[in-house]
């Protein structure tokens, strides 16, 4: 395999990201002290306040707005159930436990691996993933297949931007992404809930939508270790178990890629996993969603309501069939 | 005798209490009405397996003194059941009959959790000191219910969890413990009658 050497960086860019870096840490710090306090539960409650925001880290710096067009003007959930009630079951499977167990993962340094069906494949310091793509702040609801939602406004590039630099072939007809595969640093890797590692997949004309993003950051501060730090997938209007945290590798390929949850119960979770409120999972319906925050559950709308970019994506498919 | 009673219903309610001042103090987290359905649900499942217990400890372990308590486990158990349901019906489904109809219809775990919290209803409803006496041998045969609502509660557990069923299969272990002694122990007793009495029938016992 090529291995590709990444391009001498400029000194005050290296500086930069180990600034990045370093806010990371302080907010892994933040996110375990939070947890700790979240931890002591009922009897704690009595002596500290529980709804005290955890401590923040500093702004990402130059950040900014995205396309108008794709943001949504919805209240951004607030800070704290954004970064509490999480499922990344590399950490466990409990809504509390990403924010109470992330902090041993290990974010710098950190390498992603391009591989498959691209002129220039190699292994890249996420540095200088980041390097060339100007950070922006999109404003997207989030679905989860567990029939409750949240807005986050995240801070990325578009993944489609990143993949050209990579020069996919014209045999690149899916990107297979997957998480990070550490149980030391991942403790609930060390128990087979799912097929470790986690494993995620688009369509290549998906994954070159402009609403397809990489994220780096939230709330324009860089991403907590709950949340998928240092790099994660969003996709808003597919599933949430779609838009895969942690990634250490993407590949380009032929075939269409192992997915985990749609591998592990294909009944359940389709590969395209589109939010489709006419498709009910098996075990719950799809036709309304809690946003957190909210006491009355609202009406799900069909690809998120993002269906005005995306829905021609899809002309001609059976929506029922290829949930 | 009067003052444990009170003690064990005080403890019984302790769950309850730890959810009224989180929703109070707005510390439920960030999906309160899942936290209320789940504590509530959890609760009815566990004080379920108390009242199941307390014939295999009293026949093991000679603690009798536990039976007077069964009852009201039990009845705690069911008051848990019934929040439950009310936190589905009027918080999570907010009155959405035609919802709540199409869960029992087409969600297999829901059909078994409704299923089962109908079988736990009349199992209350004769729990009076003057329904027992009245059913006589038909109120043992009735109560013989609580052990389908067990399976009930279980499996309704166990089909709603995604991935990680360690918590539903420790509660599936327990289950099939305690009914698993009381079948170990009829099949015996069915042994040593068939044996006294080669003549008599199973119809009969």
């Amino acid at each position: 395999m090529l291995i590709r050497h990444p391009e001498p960086i400029p000194e005050r860019e290296v500086t930069d990201a180990s600034i990045f870096l370093r806010r990371r840490q302080f907010l892994q710090n933040a996110a375990v002290g939070a947890a700790v306090l979240t931890a002591g539960g009922p009897f704690l409650a009595g002596c500290t306040d529980a709804q005290e925001p955890p401590a923040r880290g500093p702004k990402l710096p130059g950040v900014k707005a995205g396309p108008p067009a794709l943001a949504t003007d919805e209240t951004p959930t607030a800070y704290h159930d954004a970064t509490a009630y999480n499922n990344f079951y590399e950490f466990g499977t409990d809504k509390g436990d990403p924010a109470r167990y992330a902090g041993s993962l290990r974010t710098e340094p950190w390498s992603v691996t391009v591989e498959g069906e691209v002129a220039k494949p190699g292994v890249v310091p996420l540095e200088e993933i980041l390097r060339p793509h100007p950070l922006e702040e999109r404003i997207y609801r989030l679905r989860c297949v567990e029939a409750w939602s949240m807005v986050i406004p995240w801070v990325g590039f578009p993944l489609g931007d990143l993949l050209k630099r990579f020069e996919p072939t014209s045999n690149a007809r899916y990107v297979a992404f997957e998480t990070l595969h550490d149980p030391e640093q991942m403790p609930g890797q060390k128990r087979r809930v799912l097929d470790w590692p986690y494993r995620e997949g688009l369509r290549m004309d998906e994954a070159m939508h402009p609403l397809a993003i990489l994220a780096v950051g939230m709330y324009g501060e860089a991403l907590p270790n709950q949340n998928g730090a240092p790099l994660r997938l969003v996709v808003p209007w597919k599933y949430g178990f779609k838009s895969i945290k942690s990634i250490v590798k993407i590949r380009l390929q032929r075939e269409q890629p192992y997915t985990s949850w749609n591998d592990q119960a294909p009944r359940e979770y389709g590969f395209h996993a589109n939010v489709n409120p006419e498709v009910d999972h098996p075990r719950w319906s799809q036709k309304r969603e809690r946003r957190i925050g909210d006491y009355r559950k609202r009406p799900t709308l069909p690809f998120n309501g993002y269906g005005e970019q995306v829905a021609s994506l899809y002309a001609g498919m059976d929506l029922r069939v290829l949930f | 005798m009067r003052q444990l009673q009170a003690a064990v219903v005080a403890a019984g309610l302790l769950p309850l209490a730890w959810l009224i001042q989180g929703a109070v103090r707005g510390t439920l987290g960030a999906n309160p009405v899942e936290t209320i359905t789940h504590t509530t649900g959890g609760w009815a499942l566990r004080l379920l397996l108390v009242t199941l217990a307390v014939t295999p400890l009293r026949r093991l372990f000679g603690w009798s003194a536990l039976v007077p308590f069964r009852r009201t486990a039990g009845l705690l158990a069911f008051s848990y059941a019934c929040l439950h349901f009310a936190t589905y019906v009027a918080l999570d489904l907010g009155f959405d009959l035609a919802a709540v109809v199409e869960d029992v219809a087409e969600r297999p775990y829901i059909t078994v959790g409704f299923t089962t919290f109908l079988l736990l209803v009349p199992l209350a409803a004769t729990s009076t000191r003057a329904a027992v006496r009245r059913l006589g041998r038909r109120w043992v045969r009735l109560h013989r219910l609580v052990y389908v609502a067990a399976v009930g509660a279980v499996v309704h557990f166990l089909w709603l969890v995604k991935a990680d069923l360690r918590e539903p299969a420790i509660y599936a272990g327990i289950v099939a413990s305690l009914l698993g002694a009381r079948l170990w122990w009829w099949l015996s007793s069915r042994r040593a009658s068939l044996a006294a009495h080669p003549e008599a029938t199973s119809a009969e016992r």
